[in-house]
């Protein structure tokens, strides 16, 4: 089989649940004519017809609030934003509606929201955000980033499978640059497990989304100077696997917490509290961050250039970090 | 300012020299010219005084660490002030971006206050695995001690263990015969650089010089008199604890002078007279044996030679031989009798050819003019190099010293 982009990787995904479960449905902004803004659910609309595949208004709201009542009503609705960056007027339906369903009254609301997340294609403060956070600090959503094109396919069908809401950020960025094989036997990704894409011994670099790919290229330029990256992908925010991350750090003793999100309130905070908590008998150096300042994405390129962690950044924290 | 301590050159051909005891710990201040670290060179053991007033804030060699002279062993702070306030941890926190901007001096009185700096998971390794972590030297930013640091050290500790666990295990089945003990009913422990020292020269004597041993029996009456007469003046004028050594250093050298042959030693195939007479004393010390020398005893009074044995004898204890006061010795007189023995046979100190052995003068009865006599007698043995001395001379060496001792004239002072 011929190598597929991420962007193909979540259209087969998608394909195939809506194959295998009548109940699963897509809606969003231009999600059926247009084939959707990045012409990610392009074919879907021919194949499953426009009962399946809903082009609706401009209203992210709208959009929220019906897959949420489907959901309630038995179907498995998959709720696109066109970017997540729109995500937040959907908030109080997400966070106090969906969120809250299954804990004031028994019911699970079985909808994937995908949002289109995160920066480097120029798209300025109102189309890069990473607005993860918001999400995760909610109890009652789970929250996904795939990084790789098998991790994506994988995981929107975990998503479309899972009895709660799950917000599944898709990074723009990866759509077509990366590419890969994928079995060609149906395959899941779980949800809430984190995954090695690269062992090492020397220091821990624990990431997710198109992070990853600085990640795994700092460890390639690393290793001809004698430090050897571990590179642990959450995939999944929430629920995050601790295991693996303490398993990490408790080999290696040194970690790197890098991701595109701002620094202040971002997930390496939670991971310096719990490894700090949990390992810090297994420290041997300080516990780094590697992220994005606190300001909003800049439109102007030279400065998302520098807005963006970059894979120099790695290196160079690392090579601090292992003569320390 | 800081000041190094070096290892210093103890005699002309020594290269090396071992750490021994460090008195003094990082931290604590030193006056200059007090003693700060004991050494054990193959010729001496001697205590090192600072080269300066401070505080010591750095030792970069450990106790048992041999090193070359003139490394650098230590560092004094001369600005430091023991007992420094709480430092401003905080300064140093992990910004490692930043680390590089504080100045050296700065990160450098942080350790010396401080102590050892690590990190959570070398610490927690160091007390599971029961390691002193003063012992590492640190490779991380600002000497930290790493995990790489203490992994490796666990590593060469484990080897050392796994090289030594057989020689152990040997140890303990040669000493037990054949019925296998439990090995922990031994233990081990390395010779100190001195112990190794006197065992070489044991057995290379041994087997270098041809050892005969003849025995002398001495009427000490009349010295004893003199010696008992003495004492009191002798500590009260002179400051000195009257002891027989100067008597016998003194009838020695003027045998010596009478008998050059026993004052020699052999080079290949000459004979090697010496016209200095050196004559080394035995002193036993808790830790082992050293021989200081008296030089030139034969030029020296009888004042002189007590002076400079009480004052040889009691550096030796003190450590604070030089390596100039073991060196050159022609000849070697050892005293087992202040602990009972009554004659010795004992082995020649090399390069020397001849070593008198004074045995415990006690009174016993002595017929003279076919009368039995009290007297205070003492047997003196001499081991002498029969490939250079033949039985006649060392006899008539005896003799000669034996008609000194007993009829002893001369003043004391």
């Amino acid at each position: 089989m011929a190598p597929i982009t991420y962007l193909e990787a979540i259209r087969q995904g998608i394909w195939e649940e809506m194959e295998r479960d009548p109940n699963v449905f897509i809606l969003g902004e231009d999600v059926g004519v247009y084939g959707g803004a990045f012409k990610l659910t392009e074919g879907l609309l021919d194949r499953f017809g426009e009962d399946r595949v809903i082009d609706t208004p401009i209203s992210e709201s709208a959009i929220v609030g019906a897959a949420i009542g489907a959901a309630l009503m038995g179907m498995r609705p998959i709720a696109e934003m066109q970017f997540a960056d729109f995500i937040s007027c959907c908030f109080d339906q997400i966070t106090n509606f969906a969120a809250k369903c299954r804990y004031r009254w028994g019911a699970g609301v079985p909808m994937v929201i995908r949002a289109p997340s995160g920066g480097g294609i120029h798209g300025g403060p109102f189309h890069s955000q990473n607005p993860e956070m918001y999400y995760v600090h909610t109890p009652g959503l789970k929250v996904v980033a795939p990084s790789t094109a098998y991790d994506a396919k994988g995981l929107i069908k975990s998503a479309i499978r899972d009895e709660d809401p799950v917000i599944y950020f898709e990074h723009k960025y990866l759509y077509r640059r990366i590419k890969e094989e994928l079995p060609e036997e149906e395959y899941l990704v779980p949800i809430g497990k984190a995954d090695f894409k690269r062992r090492g011994n020397d220091i821990s670099v624990i990431t997710y989304g198109a992070m990853l790919h600085n990640a795994l290229e700092a460890a390639t330029l690393l290793a001809e100077d004698g430090i050897d990256l571990e590179v642990l992908d959450l995939r999944t925010l929430v629920p995050l696997d601790k295991e693996k991350v303490l398993e990490s750090v408790k080999k290696t003793s040194k970690v790197i917490l890098l991701h595109e999100d701002v620094r202040t309130g971002g997930i390496a905070g939670e991971l310096a509290a719990i490894i700090a908590e949990e390992a810090f008998e297994y420290l041997d150096g300080p516990i780094m961050r590697i992220t994005a300042p606190d300001t909003p994405v800049p439109y102007s390129p030279v400065l998302e250039e520098f807005f963006l962690p970059k894979t120099s950044d790695i290196v160079r924290v690392a090579k601090q970090l292992a003569a320390y | 300012m800081a000041a190094n301590v070096i290892m210093p050159q103890m005699g002309e051909s020594i290269f090396e020299g071992t750490i021994t005891r460090w008195l003094k710990k990082v931290g604590d201040s030193v006056k200059r010219d007090e003693p700060l670290f004991e050494i054990s060179t193959d010729k001496v053991d001697s205590e090192i005084p600072a080269p300066a007033s401070g505080v010591l804030s750095e030792i970069r060699v450990k106790e048992g660490e041999t090193v070359q002279i003139n490394t650098v062993v230590a560092v004094i702070d001369e600005q430091g002030r023991a007992q420094a306030p709480p430092p401003t941890e905080k300064a140093e926190g992990p910004h490692i971006a930043k680390s590089e901007a504080p100045s050296r001096a700065k990160t450098d009185k942080v350790e010396a206050t401080q102590g050892v700096r690590s990190s959570p998971l070398v610490r927690r390794i160091a007390k599971v695995e029961n390691v002193n972590l003063s012992e590492l030297e640190g490779t991380g930013l600002g000497g930290r001690i790493t995990k790489k640091d203490i992994l490796g050290y666990l590593e060469e500790r484990e080897r050392v263990a796994e090289v030594t666990r057989p020689i152990v295990q040997q140890a303990a089945e040669e000493m037990a015969g054949t019925d296998g003990i439990e090995t922990d009913r031994i233990e081990v422990v390395p010779m100190s650089v001195m112990r190794k020292s006197i065992a070489e020269h044991m057995v290379a004597s041994r087997r270098t010089a041809a050892h005969v041993t003849t025995v002398f029996e001495v009427d000490m009456t009349r010295i004893v008199n003199l010696k008992n007469q003495y004492t009191q003046e002798f500590l009260s004028k002179e400051g000195i604890k009257l002891s027989y050594m100067p008597f016998f250093i003194k009838t020695v050298s003027a045998g010596l002078k009478e008998f050059p042959v026993v004052n020699a030693s052999i080079q290949d195939t000459n004979i090697v007279y010496k016209k200095d007479i050196n004559i080394g004393v035995a002193v036993a010390l808790d830790w082992g044996l050293i021989v200081p020398v008296i030089k030139n005893a034969d030029e020296k009074s009888f004042l002189g030679l007590a002076r400079a044995s009480v004052d040889l004898a009691e550096r030796a204890r003190k450590k604070r031989l030089t390596p100039e006061d073991v060196q050159n010795g022609t000849f070697t007189i050892t005293n087992p009798g202040v602990f009972g023995s009554l004659l010795g046979a004992p082995i020649i100190n090399q390069p020397q050819v001849a070593i008198l052995c004074i045995g415990a003068i006690t009174k016993r009865p002595v017929v003279i003019n076919d009368a039995i006599a009290i007297r205070s007698m003492v047997y003196l043995t001499l081991t002498f190099d029969h490939r250079l001395i033949d039985g006649a001379v060392a006899d008539q060496f005896m003799a000669s010293i034996k008609v000194k001792l007993e009829s002893w004239e001369e003043k004391l002072f």
